[in-house]
């Protein structure tokens, strides 16, 4: 019953939808909720969580309908809530005159490609540390994890000389995409996760498909990498909704408006273009996250979790 | 971090190939090695590198003009010298001390609240979260409408209270805790979810002993709730002060640090050194001095987790 209990190491997604309906008590009993005084102060705090909800709810609502405004009734003072005249095309005028096609494409070629990598990356590191004892594993294990005490922030200027000049092969990534894919595969703590739960697949299975005369290669892709669909599945949506709110990187390493993903090339147009048609942009450029979100709330919330216990 | 590497029945293959020729012995390593060869070549290019030559920078003159060359100290004492620096950490330190006001209590009172709640959870959860999966810029630009003297929501929603307007950000003395409210409404909600998970964690039977005994919700709240949620709310208070330290994005879109220097942030007088200026050196002794601060916290959170997880 203590899936998130701290004593637990494994990763797991959490059971059933967790809408409340577990018989579980918590701070006040199921009792006590049905005594008069106890529903009263019950629906004072269903009331107040409503209300809260509003601090989040109210600002998005307000995004999407100032997306439909004029550009002169943005401006106006005291401010309107509901748009006077709809106007929906807005939505079109911004994906056309921002050139958001160019960008939208640009973040999802950004966004697989770091997926594509970061997966491929750390699975294979992973499987390499958890179940072919390479030589010094333990201690490649710790330099791997001890990235993670170095934060990417502070060593931003030498990675981006780096990537200004790669060193060995002498070349620039800069305003190439690879600039973006290759330092998004760093990620230690997906190599962490990963082979934390390739840990936890039963021996006797690849020992089974050894003794049949499968190589590691092919124990790799027909039985860890099938077997680890769920946390396979979690890394790849942070990958992706990752990638898609990156900001700060993109602008320093892809200067070529270009190759700018959507994030990036707001900030260089919202100088020149009217706000409306910015705000409208804003909406647009929520919605691919939200809708992932949407999809894949358990699985988000199982790396929330365990991100956040185990760091 | 590594005693669950895999023992058991490996030890017979182990075995095995070690009667085995020296050759079967040496293509396993070869294997071994050959997975980890895309990990261990990117790791070492953006991280191990970067690292290493983070410091080394710090003690040169880096301009990308001349090459690079030995200065010695002169950097430090240049950036010990910009009045701005101490500017940005004090704005940095205030930045992570009113992140802590709200952004450490919020959470928690919503996970709470939230907890208790029978009805609507999934609905609860999921408001409060949304924020957390918007793209920054997204976020960013829809506050800065938002406080908007005129035109924007925040002055309106103070209006029907009957608060006067406030200059929000266009004023020293309001635009850092501007920047605190949003980064708190963008990353409320991850930290509310890491709260509720440990909170299904804690046994009803703690609660229904208590009850028993007597024990009013606030002390129940005090005696049980907080022990232990203990140690989750120590570590995300230092992934916090982590977080916080680091802060860019904000007062980049924002302010640009403004208004008087008053949203200037560690992070963003690196960026400035290092963009504007064209002082790398510079730049990456910043960047030396704010992972030097980092580490430490980084540190307490290792040990933390560790102890955690026994």
């Amino acid at each position: 019953m203590n899936l998130a209990a701290p004593s637990t190491r494994r990763f797991r997604l959490p059971r059933g939808g967790g809408d409340g309906q577990s018989p579980e008590r918590t701070l006040t009993s199921p009792l006590s909720r049905h005594q008069p005084g106890g529903r009263v102060s019950y629906a004072i705090l269903l009331a107040v969580l409503l209300f809260a909800t509003l601090a989040t709810v109210v600002p998005l609502l307000w995004m999407v309908l100032g997306g439909l405004k004029t550009s002169t009734e943005i401006f106006r003072s005291p401010p309107t809530f509901l748009p006077e005249q709809w106007r929906w095309n807005n939505f079109q005028d911004s994906w056309d005159s921002l050139r958001y096609s160019l960008y939208f494409r640009n973040t999802v070629a950004l966004a697989v490609g770091s997926w594509l990598i970061q997966i491929v990356v750390a699975a294979t590191a992973a499987y390499s540390l958890s179940r072919l004892q390479p030589l010094f594993g333990r201690v490649i294990l710790i330099m791997f994890i001890g990235t993670l005490m170095v934060p990417a922030d502070a060593y931003l200027i030498p990675r981006y000389l780096t990537v200004l000049e790669v060193p060995v092969f002498g070349i620039s990534l800069a305003d190439t995409w690879w600039a973006v894919w290759l330092p998004a595969a760093v990620s230690a703590f997906n190599i962490f996760l990963l082979k934390s739960f390739f840990d936890q697949i039963p021996q006797d299975l690849t020992d089974a498909a050894i003794l049949d005369g499968a190589n590691a290669w092919q124990v790799f892709i027909q039985i860890i990498l099938p077997l680890s669909r769920p946390v396979i599945a979690v890394v790849s949506i942070f990958a992706f909704i990752n990638s898609w709110k990156d900001f700060f990187w993109p602008l320093l390493v892809l200067t070529d408006p270009d190759l700018q993903p959507i994030s990036v090339a707001l900030y260089r147009l919202s100088e020149s273009e009217s706000l409306n048609l910015i705000i409208a942009a804003l909406a647009i450029a929520s919605l691919p996250p939200l809708i992932a979100f949407l999809i894949f709330q358990r699985q988000i919330i199982a790396g929330i979790t365990f991100s956040g216990l185990k760091g | 971090m590594s005693e669950g590497v895999a023992t058991g029945p490996i030890t017979e293959l182990t075995r095995q190939s070690r009667s085995g020729s020296a050759r079967a012995l040496a293509g396993r390593h070869l294997t071994a090695l050959a997975f980890l060869l895309p990990a261990l070549l990117l790791f070492a290019l953006f991280s191990w590198y970067p690292i290493v030559q983070g410091l080394i920078l710090s003690f040169q003159r880096v301009d990308l003009v001349r090459p690079a060359e030995w200065i010695g100290l002169s950097n430090f004492r240049l950036i010990f010298n910009d009045p701005l620096f101490y500017q940005a950490w004090r704005n940095t330190g205030q930045f992570a001390l009113y992140g802590l006001l709200f952004g450490y209590l919020v959470p928690f009172i919503l996970a709470v609240a939230i907890n208790e709640a029978r009805h609507l959870q999934s609905y609860f959860r999921l408001a409060f979260y949304l924020p957390v999966v918007l793209p920054p810029i997204v976020s960013v630009f829809l506050w800065q409408w938002i406080y908007d003297p005129g035109s924007g929501l925040a002055n309106t929603a103070l209006g029907w209270v009957g608060i006067g307007p406030q200059p929000w950000l266009q004023s020293p003395d309001t635009a850092m805790l501007s920047l605190v409210i949003l980064a708190t409404w963008s990353n409320a909600g991850a930290t509310m979810l890491i709260y509720l998970a440990a909170l299904q964690g804690i046994p009803s039977s703690l609660y229904d002993a208590a009850e028993v005994d007597g024990a009013s919700l606030w002390r129940r709240l005090l005696d049980i709730t907080l022990p232990q949620m203990r140690f989750v709310m120590l570590i995300t208070l230092i992934l916090q002060i982590i977080g916080t330290m680091q802060v860019f994005t904000e007062p980049f879109v924002l302010t640009d640090g403004g208004p008087a220097n008053a949203t200037l942030t560690v992070m963003l007088l690196l960026y400035r050194y290092a963009f504007q200026y064209g002082n790398y050196g510079a730049a990456s002794a910043i960047g030396l001095i704010l992972f030097a601060a980092l580490v430490v916290l980084s540190l307490i959170y290792l040990w933390l987790t560790r102890r955690f997880a026994q």
